[in-house]
Parts: structure tokens; sequence; C-alpha cells
């Protein structure tokens, strides 16, 4: 509405802010409403929060029960904002440590040649979720960086959880039967990745360009997903 | 931007933010509604911004101060010196300093995103027709052809053709080690991105050919869609002959319309001739090379980096005459070949 572009330019000379205050004048036909709280007591909210004296396994607690809230969140995906508020990277850590090891032992690592099959994952996903992250940020999105690489992050598990079915199913067999499981499994978890990340990044983004955020998320998330699809452990 | 900028807005909600502006308390209770958009959740950066923005702003005072002071000693001396003079050096003064607020501002983050901001200006159905005409070589040139500075759709090429190298390598049972793997996609990829637009750049500027390095980014980035098409083709379906006509036709295409964009921005024949001779034959190549030669390099690389000692890696030829099908589609090839 017009009173408010008309508020915004006033309000950012920002030398003199209420200059044209007092000349405001609001048309009659827009009626003013709202409350205006006035908050003297929120600083209590502070003291009543203590951590400083409770037992370390009920800060432990705490957050673990906070990670696995969010695990729920990812597995059941709807349009909260619970895993933007307040973000965390242990469940991203946890996650993404999970999938390297699980990854780990391949056929593709030689005996003496571990450690490049755990850092790739590593890097993979790190990297990945930044520049993700970043291209998001120069489309005009509006979330901060850790909000987004926390939802990244968490929408890893159906992936993690596709590793761990796939290592049991080629722990049976390994022939074709088990590869068209193991195909299975891993498209519907990467769609499903790819959709629960969307469902939360999708709103900070402006709405034409929803397209081109995806994009790259569906990239990432396909790459992981080839990356466990093709594991095959060492005889 | 001064007054305002001690308080920060976190809020989604327009009016939501009265409170956190009476509690920071700074001074006045300014909105700065500039940021009334921003709904990012995190105080921590927040605080971090404001931080950078109110040193920004103690450092432009101590300019300006250290300026008046300049100008006031200058003045005594003005009827010595002259306006002219006095002019000049003020004017140089500014600009000085101006760059150098650009320059120390360059190195903020969010500020660095600002800059890049402009070059991701799209939408989806730009980035859509734009990859259908990186296809399309147009016959006009006469008349310099638009070429779009965007660097949305390149980087995001540049992307698929790492996933589709990895892929690639994975698929050919090659054996090596997965960092390496990933390391060579990505540098390959940037590399020949990177590097080539700014070799035929460097020729374009040589020739006095009408192009920026952006609009040369992004001419080369598009060029790249032609190379994941024909790559994720071809790594799927081993088949010579199929290799080939799309080489030519797909990849073909595509240098097509690079060269002819690159034509109708040079004048001469042998400014022409150098800078689309030299663009066509780097980027068919990249694609033969990215086809056929990348495993003898990958191990001629590891070879040299781990030294002789080294046992040979074990594997297996990829490109063999006959019709070699992938593992997905490998049965309907024993069928083909037992009949």
């Amino acid at each position: 509405p017009d009173w408010f572009h008309w508020t915004r330019t006033s309000f950012t000379e920002a030398s003199r802010p209420f200059a044209g205050l007092s000349d405001v004048s609001i048309s009659e036909d827009i009626p003013v409403e709202g409350d205006i709280s006035v908050p003297v007591g929120s600083s209590r909210r502070d003291e009543e929060f203590s951590t400083l004296d409770e037992p370390v396994k009920e800060t432990i607690l705490r957050d673990l029960r906070a990670v696995g809230n969010k695990f729920i969140h990812v597995l059941y995906p709807k349009r909260s904002s619970a895993l933007l508020r307040d973000w965390d990277l242990w469940g991203p850590l946890l996650l993404c440590v999970t999938l390297a090891l699980l990854l780990q032992g391949g056929a593709a690592d030689n005996d003496d040649q571990g450690g490049p099959q755990f850092a790739e994952v590593f890097v993979i996903v790190w990297f990945g979720s930044i520049i993700i992250t970043l291209n998001s940020k120069l489309l005009g999105g509006t979330i901060s960086f850790f909000q987004s690489l926390c939802v990244l992050g968490y929408c890893i598990m159906p992936l993690t959880v596709a590793m761990i079915v796939c290592r049991l199913v080629l722990l049976g067999s390994s022939g074709t039967v088990s590869f068209a499981v193991r195909l299975i499994v891993v498209t519907a978890s990467f769609g499903w990745s790819t959709f629960a990340s969307t469902a939360f990044l999708a709103d900070s983004q402006p709405p034409n360009r929803k397209a081109l955020v995806v994009y790259p998320v569906f990239l990432f998330y396909f790459v992981i997903g080839w990356m466990v699809l093709t594991f095959s452990p060492s005889q | 931007m001064s007054g305002g900028s001690g308080t920060r807005n976190t809020n989604t909600e327009p009016w939501g933010s009265f409170d956190d502006h009476l509690i920071q308390g700074s001074g006045a209770a300014v909105i700065d509604m500039e940021n009334m958009d921003d709904t990012s959740g995190s105080s921590f950066e927040d605080m971090g911004e404001m931080h950078q923005r109110m040193k920004e702003e103690e450092e432009v005072t101590a300019e300006a101060a250290a300026t008046d002071d300049d100008t006031h000693d200058d003045g005594e001396f003005l009827g010595m010196k002259g306006l002219k003079g006095q002019l000049g050096r003020q004017v140089a003064d500014e600009v000085w300093q101006a760059g150098k607020r650009q320059a120390s501002r360059a190195f903020n983050l969010y500020a660095n995103i600002d800059i890049l901001r402009p070059y991701f200006d799209v939408e989806p159905v730009q980035v859509r027709s734009r990859l259908i005409e990186s296809l399309i070589p147009v016959r006009m040139i006469n008349f310099p052809q638009k070429i779009a500075g965007e660097l949305y759709g390149p980087l995001m090429l540049v992307f698929t053709l790492v996933a589709i190298l990895l892929h690639g390598m994975k698929t050919s049972d090659t054996v090596i080690r997965e960092g390496t793997l990933m390391g060579t996609a990505i540098g390959t990829c940037f590399g020949y991105w990177l590097g080539v637009s700014s070799f035929i750049y460097f020729l374009a500027y040589l020739v006095n050919a009408q192009i920026t390095m952006l609009q040369m980014l992004s001419l080369l980035g598009y060029g790249l869609f032609g190379h994941c098409v024909v790559l994720l083709i071809t790594y799927n379906i081993h088949f010579h002959f199929l290799f080939y006509v799309l080489w030519l036709l797909i990849g073909g295409l595509s240098t097509l319309r690079m060269v002819a964009a690159l034509l109708s921005r040079t004048v001469g024949q042998t400014p022409r001739l150098l800078l689309c001779g030299t663009l066509s034959l780097l980027h068919m190549l990249f694609l033969l090379y990215l086809h056929f030669n990348y495993h003898k390099i990958v191990e001629g690389l590891l070879d040299s980096l781990d030294g002789p000692h080294m046992a040979p890696m074990q594997r297996v030829a990829r490109d063999v005459a006959e019709l070699t099908l992938n593992a997905s589609v490998r049965s309907l090839g024993v069928t083909l070949r037992a009949q």
C-alpha cells in the first residue's frame, strides 16, 4: 500500500529519521490496527533459562532431542520453520560422518588407500551445500547461510538410510535382484531428500526462480545418490 | 544508512520488530526500512554485519576529518598554488578514498555477494531459451550479436559436467582413488571454462574484438551444454559411430554458435580466422579428450605424483571396437551379440 512506501522512503533518510513524521496522513479507508507490546520484562527470558547449574546429561539429552526432532521434520517434511529457526550443524555432521563411514571400505578403495573415500564424501557434502547456499543467496534468497547449510545437511538423512539398506542388501546377495532393490531404494530416498529440502528452502526464494534454486539441489543429491548406488563392498 | 544502522531488523512480519529495536536501545529507535525484507533468523550474522558497518562508518568519519584538516591547511597556501592544483588534488583524494572504501568493502562476504548478484539475475525461462539457443548458430555476422552476460547458466553447466564426468569415470570401471577422480573432474571442467575463456579473451583483446570477459565466460559456458548432452549419452552407450555423429552434430552446432557470435564481433579476415579457429579447435578437441583420452591422462598424472615405484593401475578398456554397453543395459547387449 501507499502508506508503506511513503514510510519506507522517509525512514531511510537516516540523518533525521522522524523529520517527516509530523505530517503523516493515513487515508480513511485503511483501518489502522495491530498491537504494540511494550518490551519491559523481556530480559527475564534469559534468566529463567539458565543452563549453568544443570547436569551435563540433561544438556546433552536436550541437544540430542533437538537433533532428533529435526530428523522427524525431515522425514515428514511439512512446511514448518522449525528446521530453519534454530539451526545446528550437529545433525549434518552426524549424518555426514555416518554416510562416509558406511561408504568406507568399498571395492574402489585399495587396502592402503581408505582415506580419500572418506574425504570425498566430506568434501562433496560440505562444499556442495556451500555452493548451493551461495547460489541461493546470489539468486536473491532471504535465508541465512547456516540455515541453508543446516537444511541441506539434515536432508541427507534419507540417503544415509538408503546407504544402510544397501549395505544390508549387499550382505545377502549381489545379483540383479539386489541391484534392482538398491536402485528403487536409492531413487526413492533421492526424491525424498530433494522434496524435503525444497519444501524448506523454496519459501525463502523469489517465487519465479524456484526452478533455478532447485536444480543444484537436485544435482547435489543426485551425485550423493549415485555414490550410494554404485557402492560395492570389497570381497 | 548511518543513523539506523545500529539496529537491524530480523523479523518476518513488518511491524513485529519494534521491541527488538527498543531493547537494543542504541540511542534512538530508528527503523532501518531497507532491511525490512530480510528474514534471516540468525542474530549472529546480523551482529557481525552491524559491527562491520559501524567500523566502516568510523573509518569514513576519520577519513573525512583527515580530509578536512588537509583542505584547511591547503587553504592557507591557496594564493601560492592556485585554484587548479587545489581542485585536482581534492578530486584525486576523493576518488582514492572512494576506491579504498570500495576495496575494503569487497573483502566482506556479503558485499561480495552483492557485487556478483547482477550476474545471477535470470528467470528460468531465460535460462531455458539460452540453453536451446546455444545449439542454434545464427547466420548474422555483419552486426554484433547479442551475448547475455550471465553466470548462473554457465556455472550450473560446469557443475553438471563435473557430475557427468564423475559418472563416466565410475561406469568405465576406472579403479582410481575417489578423491583424485573428484578433484580431477572439478579441475578439468573449471580449468577448461576459466582457462579457455581467459585465453580467448586475451586473443580477442589482441585482435580488437568487441567482447568482454563476462560475455566470453557466458558464451563458452553455454557452449558446454552440447558437451554435457553428448557425454551424458555416450558415457552410457559406448558406441563409436554414435559418438562421432553426436560429436560432429551437437558439438559442431554449439561450436558454430560461438564462432558466429565471435565473428559478428570481430573485424577483418585474419583476426576472425585466428580467433574462431582457436576457439573451435579447443572446443571440439576438449569433447574428444573428455570422451577418449581421459584415463591415460589421469594415470600419467598419478604416476608422476606418486613416483615410479607405484604398481600400475588395474583397469579395463572402456572403448572397444565392438558394441559394448553399460552395466544397466548389458543384458541387452548380450542378447544382441547372441543373435
